[in-house]
């Protein structure tokens, strides 16, 4: 990412100039909510996957659907990361900027998105206002990012596109495509398929419109850009499909045999529902949207009790409400799946912004015991995948499964190879012919605890499925040794997965100076950070963790063969400082608590509540950091 | 192994069930309680109907009527307090083939379920709905429920309930979407009998409010219109639920009333000093959630992985 330097040497030239080859770059759109700037990164980022590239792209959102316009808070977006190489995180700082007006890239400039020569093209009619005070803060802004070191370009975008169409607020993001198209050397044929893909329901008219305000950008860009990027492709030999995490998670339902999706709205999870909607039918499936979050759980629970596979989609807050529903299909052992694309919490917290902040709560909040499998897919291809393996692990342990991803995961897009779907993936869970009246509704291995259920319509399966103690034959039972066994055997069925699992293995040596430990969305970020440090000759490895629950197998033994162990995690805990107010009462990150008490190792964690993915770069500080104090102890 | 995209066969055998098909662990309800009239009713209409005990599925709340599922030998789903209504339509989603009855009191249904039990009601899928109505919570032993008496004791309310109660049969006759609304008392078998009976033959949801009796705490709720027939009214019609007229002539007030008639049934429903039994509303031709939900069921796995082959397509670069 050394483009600023490369960049300072290019001189500007009447017609359009060779662009300069880069490995990678980072481009911002930012607008009013609105103003479509989300298209133009959506676009980009599927033109340049389709070109060959590696690509991430994060979608910045504001709260609220019409928020006032040019103001930091409403600032709408996306980020796009692009590369020779995969590319699996948003990345440092941002090379280029397009902003739609000076207000709302304060809300980037508040997140460090940008750095000491950063290219900012940013829409030049506000200079020209007929109101005085968005003259002034328009020169205001520019003087404070100019002060910053930031390479602003004023550009008429509005101007350019009035000449092309009589209402600029509508086009004025494909012009923007156009831009950038020219910018980074797009190819124009794939972006005029994806405009045409976006806009065809509104008609022939309107996609020629886009088509010649694409063109208008482009050839705009040609004849006045100074400089000119081009990131090399390195094409797939297989097929690849690019998608964002709740699409995978959604279409990852479908290939796993789902057939019902119980959901109540919710941010930032409705989207992957919005997604089953629009496709389910085609694969025979129902989305049922519930009159709230537990009546979702509940529909989802009932569907599953009568042999039928079922799923629910929540956040945060949803996730909360149905704990009373999760503990009784620990209790009575309902296979179901709850996937929780995470948000800021607590309480509403921040809807549409990036936390891990619910593996406690997935974890622990049911009334009294309830073991239940959790999985925390790390990439959109997981998102698909472990859709499957959640279905699978859920029958086949009689026990809820969630599914953690987050915000991040959620808006992100990245290509990832075509799945291979089975037909054996949609198998019914269960066979239908009569029940052997010998077997018990519960008839737990005491090794394993695993049992078999009957469904009704089975004909000798008849049981009455309860949520107070009950022995194995559903009977509700008081009796204080059947609670304590049964207790065990649901206990037992985790012990039994993990024993099915392989220990997982670090990225890096298996030994050295530090670990750093994530789950979820980090990992890209994490990958990068050590990858980077490692270069350097340091010792310093990762691990990512991909089930949660049961704790994967030999984590012990991983954790104590390197000196310092962290994890990074996008939530809450106190700082490490002695001189912290928290002292002795200091809290730590979600997994970082759970390794803590499972391996008793001084396991510490780097984590942030700022509503936004790692970077890179704040991890390689914080290793940074962690190996100084090595060294000079 | 049987081919499981296909849907089940009927039993080649004929079997014939009696009684005690359905008869399961004995109820461990009070003496006197009006849970058991009600659970016989509901064994009989089984028997009658000869309903296939494996294709029989009783969900329930929490609470003493909640306690049904496990008196009945079929399937059962004893769930969480209040959410009986969600469980039984996810249960209805996919399964046409399964009857199902859901239990549910007046603290279930009417306080902590009311949410699902109003949309349940619009969703109208194919169910026998019993709110065991005994204006009380009994299995936590004596607070007031929603239903219960103005100025009634509880241990909640020891110097009575502070506002009026709430009607359930006005609240379930105003939601859109209705398309059965009955009630009747737990101590006249024919009566009861015969309103969950056509309950079960209704195509959608059928809503049975069971004014009944809780020997402990409510006991002498009804007792004057136990004594005293007159105090109920006998709502009667062609279209109505049927009544012999041995049982009829027990009621000396009697009105002709059309199940049709959705406007005079809200004015039934809103009589003081006097409760109507029998058939308020009914609309055989409501809309059914369950018609919606159950698309695809029976699509085989063949044509799911096109679809999603063809998603795929949509994503393929």
């Amino acid at each position: 990412m050394n483009l600023s330097t490369s960049i300072a040497t290019t001189k500007r030239e009447a017609s359009a100039i060779e662009p300069l080859a880069v490995s990678e770059a980072i481009i911002e759109i930012v607008s009013d909510s609105g103003e479509g700037s989300q298209t133009v990164g959506q676009i980009f980022g599927i033109v340049s996957a389709r070109m060959g590239n590696g690509t991430w792209t994060v979608e910045i959102i504001p709260a609220e659907i019409e928020p006032p316009s040019r103001s930091p808070a409403g600032a709408s977006g996306n980020r796009v990361r692009i590369g020779t190489d995969v590319v699996t995180n948003m990345g440092d700082t941002a090379d280029v900027a397009v902003a739609f007006n000076e207000q709302v890239l304060y809300s980037r400039t508040d997140k460090d998105a940008f750095r000491e020569g950063s290219h900012i093209f940013i829409e030049n009619k506000w200079a020209s206002s007929p109101q005085e005070s968005i003259r002034k803060a328009y020169a205001t802004a520019l003087a404070e990012f100019r002060s910053y070191g930031y390479d602003l370009h004023e550009i008429p975008m509005e101007e350019e596109c009035l000449r092309h169409v009589s209402d600029a607020k509508r086009g004025k993001n494909i012009w923007v495509l156009g831009l950038l198209c020219a910018l980074y050397d797009r190819d124009l044929n794939l972006a005029r398929e994806e405009i045409e893909r976006k806009l065809a329901r509104k008609g022939a008219e309107v996609v020629e419109k886009n088509f010649t305000l694409l063109q208008a950008g482009y050839d705009w860009g040609l004849a006045n850009l100074t400089f000119r990027f081009i990131v090399p492709v390195r094409p797939s030999k297989e097929a690849m499909v690019v998608m964002n995490g709740n699409q995978a998670i959604g279409l990852g339902a479908m290939a796993a045999g789902f057939e019902v999706c119980s959901m109540y709205p919710i941010t930032p999870a409705t989207s992957a529902s919005h997604y089953l909607a629009s496709v389910f039918k085609e694969a025979g499936g129902f989305l049922h949207q519930a009159e709230d979050e537990i009546a979702a759980i509940g529909f989802a629970i009932g569907t599953s009790y009568a042999g039928k596979t079922a799923l629910t989609i929540t956040s945060g807050p949803g996730l909360a409400l149905k704990t009373e529903f999760i503990g009784l299909a620990v209790m009575a052992e309902i296979p179901l799946v709850i996937v929780d694309v995470q948000r800021g919490g607590p309480s509403t917290g921040l809807p549409t912004r990036v936390e891990q902040s619910d593996l406690l709560a997935a974890l622990f909040a049911s009334p009294g015991d309830s073991p239940k499998i959790i999985l925390a897919p790390s990439t959109i291809d997981e998102c698909f995948h472990f859709m499957i393996t959640a279905r699978r692990l859920a029958e086949m342990f009689r026990t809820p499964v969630i599914v953690l991803t987050d915000a991040n995961l959620a808006t992100g897009v990245q290509p990832f190879p075509r799945p291979k779907v089975s037909e054996q993936w949609m198998a019914a869970p269960v066979d239908m012919s009569p029940w052997d009246k010998s077997v018990a509704p519960y008839e737990w291995d005491p090794k394993t605890g695993l049992s078999q259920r009957p469904i009704p319509g089975q004909k000798d399966g008849q049981y009455i499925l309860t949520g107070l103690a009950h022995d194995e034959k559903s009977h509700v039972a008081y009796v204080s040794k059947i609670n304590q066994r049964t207790h065990e055997v649901r206990s037992r069925k985790l012990a039994t997965l993990q024993r099915s699992l392989n220990p997982p293995v670090p990225n890096g040596d298996p030994e050295g100076d530090v670990l750093v430990v994530g789950w979820g969305s980090t990992r890209g970020a994490i990958e990068e950070a050590v990858e980077k440090i490692r270069q350097e000759g340091e010792k310093v490895s990762s691990l990512h963790l991909r089930i949660l629950s049961p704790i994967e197998p030999g984590l012990k033994d991983i954790l104590s063969k390197f000196k310092r162990v962290i994890t990074v995690e996008i939530n809450f805990s106190d700082y490490p400082d002695p001189g912290d107010p928290a002292g002795d009462a200091r809290r730590y990150s979600q997994l970082a608590f759970c390794l803590r008490s499972h391996t008793f190792i001084d396991v510490d964690c780097l984590s942030m509540v700022h509503g936004i993915p790692f970077s890179p770069a704040i991890i390689q500080t914080e290793i940074r950091r962690i190996l100084k104090s090595l060294n000079s102890t | 192994m049987r081919d499981k995209s296909k849907p089940l066969t009927t039993d080649p055998s004929p079997r014939f069930f009696t009684l005690e098909d359905y008869e399961g662990q004995v109820p461990r309800w009070c003496s006197g309680c009006g849970d058991l009239p009600v659970l016989t009713a509901v064994q009989r209409i089984c028997r009658d109907e000869q309903l296939l005990p494996e294709r029989t599925v009783v969900v329930s709340g929490i609470g003493c009527s909640s306690r049904f599922p496990h008196y009945m030998k079929t399937y059962g789903f004893h769930g969480l307090h209040g959410r009986a209504f969600p469980v039984a339509c996810g249960i209805r989603s996919r399964r046409p083939d399964l009857n199902i009855f859901v239990a549910t009191g007046d603290g279930d249904c009417c306080a902590i379920g009311a949410g699902h039990w109003i949309h349940a009601i619009r969703y109208n899928m194919k169910m026998v709905v019993m709110l065991f109505d005994n204006n009380i919570y009994g299995l936590t032993k004596n607070q007031t429920s929603p239903t219960t008496a103005k100025d009634a004791n509880s241990f909640t309310h020891p110097e009575g309930s502070f506002i009026s109660p709430l009607n359930p049969i006005a609240v379930t006759l105003s939601i859109a979407n209705v398309s059965f609304v009955a009630q009747t008392v737990d101590w006249n078998p024919p009566h009861l009998y015969a309103t969950l009976l056509a309950a079960h033959r209704h195509p959608g949801l059928a809503f049975v409010r069971i004014l009944q009796r809780c020997p402990h705490f409510t006991a002498k709720v009804y007792e004057p219109c136990q004594r005293d027939p007159s105090l109920l009214l006998l709502m009667k019609h062609p279209d109505g639920i049927p009544v012999d007229d041995m049982v009829a002539k027990i009621f000396k007030n009697q009105v002709d009333h059309d199940p049709a008639n959705l406007l005079e049934a809200q004015d039934l429903a809103v009589r003081k000093e006097i409760y109507p039994i029998g058939l308020f509303y009914r609309n055989e031709s409501a809309e059914r959630y369950d018609h919606f939900s159950r698309y695809g069921a029976d699509m085989d796995q063949s044509e799911k992985v096109k679809a999603v082959e063809k998603e795929l397509d949509h994503f393929q670069i």
